[in-house]
């Protein structure tokens, strides 16, 4: 622990990115404790109000708490970017090891398709999809999934790049020499030197999948009810917030969102000094 | 002892002297004493051979000169070019100092040269910095004299540096070092990722270039083979300190300092095969090193009691030839 | 008996077919094989581009021929069972260059040597695996209570570099390919690496092959020597004798060039060569850059012929002499 906590000292990027991811945890679970669920959705008669004693936030157009629709919204975006991270992350681990290591025919159809799919402006696939589902009303785990099918390619070609150069080195062939076979090699090998690469990378697919989820339901595509930061921001525009001068109802989901981003990006850069040991400040 | 210079009158003042240096590095664990407590004396026109192993402390002696030491490292001492302390100077007047009066070639020429700009550029960049002005013409004309001066082809001048071979990006760094005629040429392992026949003739470049432009050298390296084609003095470095410095036919002939007599006796000679006599032990850490001589642990002559309490002084064994060994006294 | 390893009529190429105007050649039908019973310590000498990193990672299967084929036990490695596949790799070892680049920085160094242990079935459980360890430590002076249980990072070049070395003492391989062993390893270390290298070969009969560009390591420590241009043997035999008096123009250059730490021993004239670093597609390799060669040597490419002492180098020079076809090159290394 005490090197941990040195360690961290060294690398504020990472330090302050993963506190702040800490907080926003917090604050969603933390914070249920204090609320009603029912604030979020239910429509009062207090429209618009600035923030009070009784609405901490203030209130939206339909008279919603904004408290509470933050603090189980940035849940939601949180599980939006989650889902879309993982699955993301593990489609690009099973694809770029196969591709990196194998090499060959397998490595140029998987090249092809990753190549092929990043081609394509993933905004467009996405709205193309919401568009089939235009009736449906989506969850916001559906929501997650949606938007994981634009966020495998990324990783896959990374990850590829990193075991091609890591299959090169001298301790890979050690490893050969020792009588290692294949798979051991990437499972014993490999991965766990790819580890903070791979969590570094499941930082960036989080982020992606997050600014994708924003995109999508700033135009209103996504859980219409459900207050994630992006419906918000929805329901700001169309209920003309900036004219109106409702502040707090801009502030709120863009300080979350801000907060989220920018915690994730610390921490990316945190990991990438960790993966990457020639950037670490020397002793 | 100095050596009077052949061609022209120079006084017998040493061109640069070098006096206590002391390169610490205060890290978390401890402070790193790089170099510590250095004196050496560079003649005009003349060829030092400085070799050590890792941890010796030569590169970082190097960089000292130049003054190209980092945060969290300091230097202290006094480092004299022809009377002026280098410790001394402004980092403005510093600035000027490097490249006009020392320059150096540096380790691994591959990573040296800047990849997206042409020769003729990165030549050009060095004399403009130092207020060299003039026509076009007149600065390509620079350009080529140097080119042939280091036997590469003028059309080097207009190729990128990923189009030439090793030992031409290292001649290119010699070019650059050199084109302002500066005092002293400073070159650390400038063969080390060369092949043996362009290493020897890189190096008879840079040696001709010493000659002819009547330059002085401080050849840095732990190749001894190389030390003995190329420096007329050597210095032996141990743990940041000098071991020994002398005449270099006089250290190969004689070798003092028991580390000096054991590196010497390891290395392969014509005539002497499967003779193997390496030297025990590793080289020592010199993070917070403890006082008395660091060569004490892997020492054949070592005196107990006397080699772990104080370092010894440095006895003139020879006219010139100096050994810091409490074998020789220096209590 | 089949000899350990053989390269036969292996050509490797990089950048395309054999014969396109992009591949580059990097071996050119190489004949070469390791026989039992011969445990000689062979460098493979040359410079960048020679070839001899090539040819190591031919011998040890880390590259496919483009032509010809490598031979363990007389059988193809890359059409090999499992089992052979097995017995291949626990044979035929190697120390490589890069003291810490053969540690995956993620595992204790310890890793080096207990895997292949294990894998090859060295040792029947930890007491014994452990001792096996200790024991080449020492060998290699090296103590295993300041060595075992740390992580690369934590020892310095030379420590690893035993340690590897270690590694190769524990298995006895039937041989042993180092490559460019000391080369990254401090001056006062390389003469106790060599000597672990020498003993290993006289005391376990391990023939090793050692692949170098630095002639002065190579005389020290070898018994025979082939000088390698281009991916073609220039010369080969006996390395005293090559080493005092090459026989070939382009083994004269190099060995004109070996810095010897001796000031009685200097770089002698300046040599005319001509600068440059494309080989001949016709005739001698070497030819552009050979201040003796003549028209012939445009023409055809020069077979082995045996020089007068018993080493022999491909030029036409001695034409005339007995030829050494490539299927016998081992014959220039005969027992001591």
């Amino acid at each position: 622990m005490r090197g941990f906590i040195d360690y961290v000292k060294r690398n504020p990027a990472l330090g302050i990115g993963m506190s702040m991811l800490l907080f926003l945890i917090l604050f969603t679970t933390v914070g249920r404790l204090f609320i009603d669920p029912q604030n979020a959705y239910k429509q009062t008669i207090f429209l618009n109000q600035p923030p009070s004693r009784e609405h901490p936030f203030g209130t939206d157009a339909q008279g919603r708490d904004l408290f509470t629709m933050m603090v189980l919204g940035t849940g939601m975006t949180l599980q939006i970017g989650a889902i879309a991270g993982a699955i993301g992350l593990g489609v690009g681990i099973v694809l770029g090891f196969v591709a990196g290591y194998a090499g060959g025919f397998v490595d140029t159809i998987i090249t092809s398709l990753i190549d092929i799919w990043m081609t394509i402006p993933s905004f467009l696939i996405l709205i193309l999809i919401s568009t089939i589902l235009v009736g449906v009303d989506l969850k916001v785990t559906e929501m997650g999934l949606i938007v994981a099918i634009v966020s495998w390619a990324g990783p896959a070609r990374a990850i590829r790049a990193q075991v091609l150069s890591m299959r090169e080195r001298p301790f890979v062939w050690m490893a050969k020499l020792g009588g290692m076979r294949t798979l051991e090699i990437v499972m014993k090998e490999l991965v766990p030197n790819l580890l903070p690469f791979l969590v570094m990378s499941l930082s960036q697919s989080v982020y992606g999948g997050i600014m994708a989820s924003l995109g999508l339901e700033a135009l209103g595509i996504g859980a219409r009810r459900e207050p994630t930061m992006g419906m918000t921001l929805f329901y700001v525009n169309y209920y003309s917030a900036f004219l109106l001068g409702l502040w707090w109802w801009i502030l709120a989901p863009v300080s979350v969102i801000v907060l989220t981003l920018t915690s994730l990006v610390l921490t990316s850069i945190g990991l990438d000094e960790i993966a990457n040991p020639r950037r670490r400040r020397k002793v | 002892m100095t050596q009077p210079n052949s061609a022209t009158l120079k006084t017998y003042l040493p061109l640069l002297e070098i006096k206590d240096l002391r390169t610490y590095f205060y890290v978390k664990a401890g402070t790193v004493k790089a170099v510590d407590g250095l004196d050496l004396t560079l003649d005009s026109g003349t060829k030092l051979g400085l070799v050590g192993e890792s941890g010796s402390g030569k590169s970082t002696m190097a960089l000292s000169i130049m003054r190209m030491i980092r945060m969290p490292g300091t230097i202290q001492g006094q480092i004299m070019l022809n009377g002026v302390d280098l410790l001394k100077l402004s980092e403005d007047e510093m600035r000027k100092t490097r490249l006009s009066e020392i320059a150096m070639i540096p380790q691994g020429a591959m990573n040296s040269l800047n990849p997206v700009m042409r020769i003729k550029n990165q030549i050009i960049d060095g004399m403009l910095d130092h207020g060299i002005k003039g026509s076009k013409r007149e600065m390509m004309n620079r350009v080529y004299t140097l080119l042939e001066r280091v036997e590469l082809s003028p059309r080097v001048a207009n190729m990128y540096p990923h189009e030439l071979s090793g030992g031409m990006k290292q001649r290119v760094t010699v070019a650059i070092a050199i084109s302002l005629r500066p005092k002293i040429l400073i070159a650390d392992e400038p063969t080390s990722a060369l092949d043996v026949v362009i290493q020897r003739q890189v190096m008879e470049t840079i040696t001709g270039l010493v000659r002819d432009l009547d330059l002085s050298m401080i050849l840095i390296g732990h190749d001894m083979g190389l030390m003995a084609q190329s420096v007329d003095r050597l210095a032996v470095m141990y743990a940041g300190k000098l071991a020994e410095v002398g005449a270099m036919k006089d250290l190969f002939a004689e070798p003092f300092h028991p580390y000096t007599r054991l590196l010497i006796s390891s290395l392969p000679v014509l005539g002497q095969r499967g003779v193997f006599q390496g030297i025990p032990g590793i080289p020592p850490s010199v993070i917070n090193p403890p006082p008395g001589c660091l060569f004490r642990a892997r020492c054949p002559n070592v005196i107990q009691g006397v080699c772990d309490k104080t370092f010894p002084n440095y006895v003139e064994v020879k006219p010139g030839h100096l050994v810091a060994c409490h074998l020789y006294g220096g209590a | 008996m089949e000899p350990i390893v053989e390269l036969r009529n292996v050509t490797k190429v990089f950048g395309g077919k054999i014969g396109s105007p992009n591949a580059v050649t990097a071996l050119e039908d190489m004949t070469f094989s390791v026989e039992p019973g011969y445990p000689h310590i062979i460098t493979i000498a040359g410079e960048s581009g020679s070839g001899k990193t090539t040819m190591m990672m031919l011998l040890l299967g880390f590259y496919e021929p483009s032509a010809g084929q490598v031979l363990y036990n007389g059988k193809d490695i890359f059409k090999q069972k499992k089992e052979d596949m097995l017995d291949f790799r626990r044979n035929v070892q190697a120390v490589f260059q890069d003291p810490f680049a053969v540690y995956n920085p993620f595992y204790k160094v310890d890793n080096l040597l207990s895997i292949p242990i294990k894998n090859f079935g060295l040792a029947k459980n930890k007491r014994e695996t452990r001792d096996l360890m200790e024991e080449a430590l020492m060998r290699v002076g090296l103590r295993p209570e300041e060595t075992l249980g740390r992580y690369p990072h934590q020892l310095s070049g030379g420590q690893r570099q035993r340690i590897a070395v270690a590694r190769a003492l524990v298995l006895k391989p039937k041989l042993l390919i180092a490559d460019e062993p000391v080369s990254m390893v401090d001056a006062s270390l390389r003469a106790t690496l060599l000597k672990n290298l020498r003993d290993m070969n006289q005391e376990y009969s391990i023939p090793i092959l050692y692949i170098t560009h630095d002639l002065t390591t190579a005389y020290h420590v070898s018994d025979y020597i082939i000088v390698l241009y281009h991916g073609s043997v220039m010369e080969a035999g006996d390395v005293e004798l090559v080493i005092r008096t090459p026989k070939h123009p382009y083994t004269q250059l190099l060995v004109n060039s070996i810095p010897w730490p001796d000031p009685n021993h200097l770089w002698g004239e300046a040599q005319e060569i001509t600068r440059g670093r494309q080989a001949a597609r016709h005739g001698c390799k070497f030819a552009p850059r050979c201040p003796k060669a003549f028209d012939l040597c445009t023409q055809k490419v020069p077979p082995l012929y045996l020089t007068n002492g018993g080493h022999a180098a491909s030029c036409f020079l001695y034409e005339g002499n007995p030829v050494v076809e490539k299927a016998d090159l081992s014959s220039l290394f005969p027992k001591r």
